[in-house]
């Protein structure tokens, strides 16, 4: 590799060919303050648009001054990245940009988790010359089920473009029209609602400002809670627990499960349940159709169409049914695990407890956004009552815990309620990409082979490359196995499958990357995938400390099957656990 | 039409149009009719010169005039728009501003039939590469 | 029928009007009546002879003889001595200041044709869709010599040689642009034609394509056979649809005759252009926006580099030239690099092409050489300032380039020359002002525009030039104070010195410029709230002279607005508070009452 010599602040430093100002300086151990670049190492996404301008840095002989993230070093560069000329520069960019953003940081959802914010203190802006004459762009605020857009709060620096269109592949958000007026909108600044955007919620994740933002439901939850006449229960997804000791300080993959559970039964719900066993369900239900399919297949059905896909993912199924609508019909009909829990609890449960549907409000936290919208969709509805009510993300789940005042780290380790709340490892692992085929190979295995697993860790189903494939050997049927996360890596094996190029039995999709534990309601990442991994070694920690690691083992999913159901894909199985997918194409406006 | 294959055909060609229009640069060939270019540019038009050189297609036709009339660009004289150029026989070509259809009249009365200058004229102030 | 055998064509420009042409043509035309030559000579006025330095002047045919600086009175002697005695009036005869020669025959006198029409060869004189006509002009000999006697390398040494540089701005050496691109390694190479023209006023490129569209072809195939691209784009704006339609049939022509397409002049050589068209941003005139223009996307510029011609359109090696940039290559070749080098100055070779606009009494498109000076151009080829009032500044170069003074009319007209003055040259604007002209307001007027047109994609472009044109608003509005002007000024810098773009980086020249050359203005408009050259409304006050108004009523009739009271034979009063500012009163009153304050 190439070399380059040059001095930074007079450092030496000496970096391969084609780096940039801002890595060079960053080995040199000189921090330059960077405001719309984001580097997602992991992810291969390096965004550096050079927009904000923040990053400019003096270079000798230069005319003018150079954007650090996104200027190439040479041989003998001089660079200088704090004269007096750049934090002239600096401070006065910072204050235009602080021109044209509304001073509200008090009330904003983003206050102390804002690089806008986070930046002024940096750079000390005191005074914004002349605002009295000022005029301040607006725009109107955009309402969806998930995700709203208050892009009077946006400074273009087109991160979530980057993950919307090169990440996912989506194509829901890109820059509008010119100048001062510019923001980045779905086309036409039509609705979010009326886009092709799946609520995957990585653009809210990545958002410097509060500019994008997740639906608040906390306050709506503290008025049912204090509502005496509701009864009400939760649900926490897998990846909640793998992640929601962040927001308290804790380190990245600290396990809280037992401290999530005491928190919620102390915000004072009446029955904490565990999203786990209906995953555990969840697995019930698709590894039966999966057999199904695949039995039929085998003999010789050509009505059957394979690979079987699972869906889980609330935004991966907005994905395929406004991109893929020709493809409807291979994805598991199977509900995801929270519908599935909101589906038995009232129902099953609500009889259990004698609580009239109406009266009871099931609550979900998730790592997730578009579980905000799934549990608006009118599938998941009876008489207008939705299953789930619905579904916080872990990141409104931890303002809820300070805001309660409940100290976290000081509360015991408790456990679910029961009988919802009991998992098995399978359930566990649904947070992590590769998880939930791994669950549904522990039961399909044993369901048909009617041989007890020779293991129970497929270690060939795990990992953080985009997309990943494995063979597994069903006594002798080999089943290929296909696993993508990210949307832009799922379109690379639907579109495979389109022009029949793969051969897969079945196939896991995640939206977000490296699966429900980088979703888009989890504390921010910042893309930092360490922080992703660490998560991941925590899911695959619990699950190795379950007793129980089979979906079709755990006691009370047997129970509910006996009292309740009758067997798999039951007429009353399909009737609450099953769904169908709408070809959403027709419905979003393509202009 | 056949396709030019090589230098040869192309200067053929350049010779043989030449032989038949007459470029400023090229004044003296005898026995041509008198030749007007008119400048239709956008601004030309957007100034009138379409209806100046429909004017003088038909004028010229009624009034039994041998001339070829061809459309041209911009000569650059934005503030005299219309702008024609007129080649009588012999004679250098003379450019006319501002020709509006009663100067083209005018023009194709006094000048064109009967060589008598009329005002409005432009001096041409810049030099060719060909001269 | 009149045979004249002699014409006197008196200059009926503008400037020479006002200098008394018009009673020398009545003197002359009396003088030959009186002397019984009506069938002999004729008396005609013309436009201008763009030599108004030395007006009024008369061109005699068919001697072509120059009469300078005449006077009414020198009628009699000119028809006397000239058309009577054939003999030539002296002291009336233009002497060429270098030489001191007297110059008889102005076919000799080339030293009033400032201009020299190179890219403009064909424009106003062939036919623009007939390719027989180009082909009749020497065109496409430029192809055929570089593809059947040149390598590329000798044909790119040729433009290098030429010190041809980019004619939309920037100045880029084109021959070395051209090397780049042949240099990267490429499957497929492009090359581009920028006609995406967007300076307010300028329209050569138009004008180009619109009167001579083959000239660019054949550069372009020119440049593909030099770069190893064998396909062309034209970005054209979509407002030009009398420009797109006669390319459209150049295209197709040049197909019919072989000059696009396979196999052109039998060497092998393959070649096409297709059109591509723009919505009209001004920034997609930037290279990287056009080229993303191109592909589909945002036209929005991107960080150079890599450069276009190491990854442009479809991250392919792609070379992107002006219009007129390339209206320039095919005499190159044909006439040789010498001939382009020798004119121009030192760093800048060939001719300009400018849209001269204004407050100048021949607006036009004109093609001057490099190093004339901006004094010719205004006062000579354009004929001076119009209704002879004073010159105050000159815009070049567009909302990018920068406003220059009587100081610089001296500064000869070159790339560095401009911008040591504080201007550029740019695509080729130039909107000259007057007196009547506030040059806070003209500052205002690019800003407004650079505002309009920014991308959006950079802070200091998107916020920073909004605020700088705010700052100038309030300033007109007279609520602007003296650290308005130091925040202009660092504004500025900074905008300059961290946009992303040419646009950004630039926009804020005509700021500078105007604070440079015209400081007392801003002042006069912050401390005494005035606009001195009446331009500012909100600085304006209509007010009445009470010992001119007779009471007549007809300013208070004229008012839309009702602003002005005052009985029948009384004296009038303007409410302030009322008043639009809009100049009806004053335009009605026959008594010079009304008066701007």
């Amino acid at each position: 590799m190439e070399m380059v010599t040059l001095t930074i602040d007079d450092k030496a430093v000496e970096v391969p060919k084609g780096t940039t100002i801002y890595k060079a300086a960053k080995k040199a151990g000189i921090e330059i303050p960077v405001l719309c670049y984001m580097d997602l190492g992991d992810l291969n996404i390096e965004h550096k648009p050079g927009g904000c301008r923040i990053c400019v840095v003096e270079v000798e002989g230069r005319r003018n001054l150079a954007p650090s993230c996104s200027t190439e070093v040479y041989e003998g560069m001089q660079v200088h990245t704090h004269t007096i000329r750049v934090l002239n520069a600096r401070q006065t960019i910072m204050e235009l940009l602080l021109s044209d953003h509304p001073k509200d940081c008090l009330i904003c959802p983003k206050s102390g988790n804002c690089d806008l914010q986070n930046m002024a203190i940096k750079m000390g802006v005191r005074e914004i010359h002349n605002q009295d004459i000022a005029e301040v762009s607006t725009y109107r605020t955009d309402f969806s089920p998930a995700i709203i857009r208050d892009m009077n709060k946006c400074i273009m620096c087109r991160r979530c473009e980057t993950m919307c269109n090169e990440f996912q592949t989506v194509g829901a958000l890109s820059a509008i029209n010119r100048g001062f007026m510019s923001v980045v909108a779905p086309a036409f600044e039509m609705d979010l609602e009326d886009s092709v955007c799946t609520y995957c919620g990585q653009c809210v994740a990545v958002c410097p400002t509060g500019a994008l933002t997740e639906v608040d439901h906390t306050h709506r939850l503290i008025r049912d809670l204090s509502n005496p006449s509701k009864t009400v229960i939760v649900q926490t997804a897998p990846a909640v627990r793998a992640a929601l000791g962040e927001a308290f300080g804790l380190p990245p993959g600290t396990l809280v499960t037992g401290k999530m559970a005491a928190a919620l039964r102390r915000l004072g719900f009446k029955y904490v349940f565990d999203t786990d066993f209906s995953a555990d369900l969840t697995i019930m239900e698709e590894g039966a159709e999966l057999l199904d399919r695949l039995t039929r297949h085998l003999k010789g059905d050509k009505t059957v169409r394979l690979p079987i896909l699972t869906s889980c993912c609330p935004s991966w199924v907005n994905f395929f049914e406004a991109q893929f609508p020709d493809m409807l019909d291979i994805p598991s009909t199977a509900r995801s695990p929270q519908q599935m829990f909101g589906a038995i609890a009232k129902t099953y449960f609500a009889d259990k407890i004698k609580v009239k549907r109406d009266h009871l409000v099931v609550v979900s936290i998730m790592p997730c956004l578009a579980k905000k919208y799934e549990c608006t969709r009118d599938e998941f509805k009876v008489d207008g009552n939705p299953d789930v009510d619905y579904s916080i993300s872990t990141r409104e789940l931890a303002h809820l815990i300070k805001q309660a005042n409940i100290d976290f780290h000081t509360l015991p380790d408790e456990e679910f309620d029961l009988p919802l709340g009991e998992s098995t490892g399978a359930g566990v692992i649904f947070g992590a990409t590769g998880g939930v085929i791994e669950a549904a190979i522990r039961t399909a295995y044993e369901l048909y082979t009617n041989k007890k697993l020779p293991r129970i860790d497929f270690q060939e189903l795990r990992g953080m490359d985009g997309i990943r494939e494995a063979v597994i050997d069903f006594d002798g049927l080999p089943l290929n196995i296909g696993i993508a996360h990210g949307l832009g890596n799922a379109r690379k094996l639907l579109e495979d499958i389109r022009s029949g190029k793969n051969s897969y039995h079945a196939i896991e999709i995640m939206a977000c990357p490296g699966g429900c534990i980088g979703g888009g309601g989890q504390p921010l990442h910042h893309g930092n995938f360490s922080i992703l991994k660490k998560r991941m070694e925590a899911i695959y920690r619990e699950d190795a400390a379950k007793s129980i690691r089979k979906s079709h083992e755990n006691p009370y999913i047997i129970k509910l099957y006996e009292e309740f159901l009758g067997k798999p894909m039951s007429e009353k199985s399909h009737k609450l656990l099953h769904t169908h997918y709408v070809d959403k194409s027709k419905k979003i406006i393509y202009i | 039409m056949n396709k030019l294959r090589n230098l040869a055909e192309l200067s053929n060609l350049k010779e043989r149009v030449r032989s038949k229009t007459r470029f400023t640069d090229k004044i003296k060939d005898s026995g041509q009719p008198v030749q007007i270019r008119v400048a239709m540019a956008t601004c030309s038009i957007a100034s009138g010169s379409r209806e100046t050189m429909n004017y003088i297609v038909d004028e010229l036709d009624k009034r039994n005039v041998d001339a070829t009339v061809t459309q041209t660009g911009c000569m650059g004289y934005c503030y005299a728009e219309p702008t024609i150029e007129v080649t009588l026989p012999d004679q250098e070509p003379v450019l006319f501003g501002y020709v509006d259809v009663k100067k083209a009249d005018e023009i194709i009365e006094k000048y064109i039939k009967s060589g008598i200058l009329v005002d409005g004229i432009i001096p041409v102030n810049y030099k060719r590469i060909d001269e | 029928m009149a045979d004249f055998k002699i014409h006197l064509l008196v200059c009926g420009g503008t400037k020479c009007r006002s200098s008394l042409s018009t009673i020398l043509t009545e003197q002359l035309r009396t003088e030959i009546k009186n002397q019984g030559l009506d069938d002999y000579a004729q008396v005609v006025t013309t436009g201008c002879f763009g030599f108004c330095e030395k007006g009024p002047v008369i061109k005699i045919i068919p001697d072509h003889t120059i009469y300078t600086k005449v006077k009414p009175d020198d009628a009699e002697e000119i028809v006397t001595e000239h058309i009577v005695k054939v003999r030539k009036v002296n002291r009336l005869l233009y002497k060429d200041p270098k030489t001191d020669k007297i110059i008889t025959d102005a076919r000799g006198m080339e030293i009033y044709k400032k201009q020299i029409r190179i890219a403009l060869r064909n424009c106003g004189m062939i036919d623009p869709e007939s390719i027989e006509e180009y082909v009749a002009r020497d065109g496409y000999a430029a192809l055929g010599k570089a593809l059947t006697s040149m390598t590329p390398e000798e044909t790119i040494q040729v433009i290098k040689l030429s010190g041809l540089r980019g004619r939309g701005g920037a100045g880029f050496l084109t021959g070395l642009k051209w090397e780049l691109t042949r240099q990267t390694h490429g499957d497929e190479k492009y090359v581009v034609c920028n006609a995406d023209e967007g300076d307010p006023g300028a329209f050569m490129d138009r004008s180009i394509l619109e009167g001579d569209p083959h000239s660019v072809i054949e550069a372009m195939a020119i440049n593909g056979y030099c770069t190893g691209a064998s396909q062309g784009l034209v970005y054209i704006r979509a407002e030009y649809p009398l420009a797109i339609e006669r390319l459209k049939k150049a295209i197709q022509q040049a197909r019919e005759y072989g000059m696009l397409g396979e196999d052109i002049f039998s060497t092998g050589f393959n070649f096409d252009i297709s059109i591509r068209y723009g919505a009209g941003a001004f920034v997609c005139g930037e290279e990287t926006a056009l080229i993303h223009s191109m592909e589909g996307g945002r036209g929005e510029p991107t960080m150079k580099p890599p450069f276009p011609s190491v990854k442009g359109y479809l991250g392919k090696p792609t070379n992107v030239n002006n219009v007129e940039t390339l209206a320039n290559v095919p005499v190159i070749i044909n006439k040789g690099h010498e001939w382009f080098s020798s004119i121009g100055t030192e760093r800048s070779k060939g001719t300009k092409v400018f849209a001269l606009a204004g407050k100048v009494n021949n607006v036009g498109l004109i093609e001057v050489p490099m190093g004339i000076t901006l004094r010719e151009v205004i006062f000579e080829i354009g004929g001076g300032i119009k209704n002879d009032k004073k010159f105050k500044g000159i815009q070049i170069g567009g909302p990018s380039g920068g406003c220059l003074t009587e100081k610089h009319l001296d500064v000869p007209i070159d790339y560095d020359s401009l911008v040591d003055a504080g201007a550029m040259m740019g695509s080729g604007g130039m909107i000259i002002m007057d007196e009547d002209d506030c040059m806070v307001d003209v500052a205002k007027y690019f800003l407004d525009f650079t505002v309009d047109e920014s991308c959006g994609k950079c802070t200091p472009c998107r916020i920073g030039n909004k605020r700088l044109h705010e700052l100038l608003v309030n300033i007109t509005k007279g609520n602007g104070t003296e650290e308005d002007i130091e925040r202009l000024i660092n504004l500025a810098s900074v905008i300059k010195d961290t946009s992303l773009c040419m646009l950004g980086q630039s926009a804020p020249n005509p700021v500078l410029s105007t604070l440079e050359n015209f400081r007392e203005e801003y002042h006069t408009h912050i401390h005494d709230k005035k606009c001195p050259a009446g331009v500012c409304k909100d600085l304006m006050k209509y007010e009445i002279v009470p010992e001119n108004c007779v009471g007549c009523t007809a300013c208070a009739r004229a008012c839309p607005v009702g602003a002005i009271t005052g009985e029948r034979k009384e004296i009038h009063i303007i409410d302030q508070s009322l008043c639009i500012k809009c100049g009806a009163c004053m335009d009605r009153c026959k008594f010079n009452a009304v008066i701007i304050n």
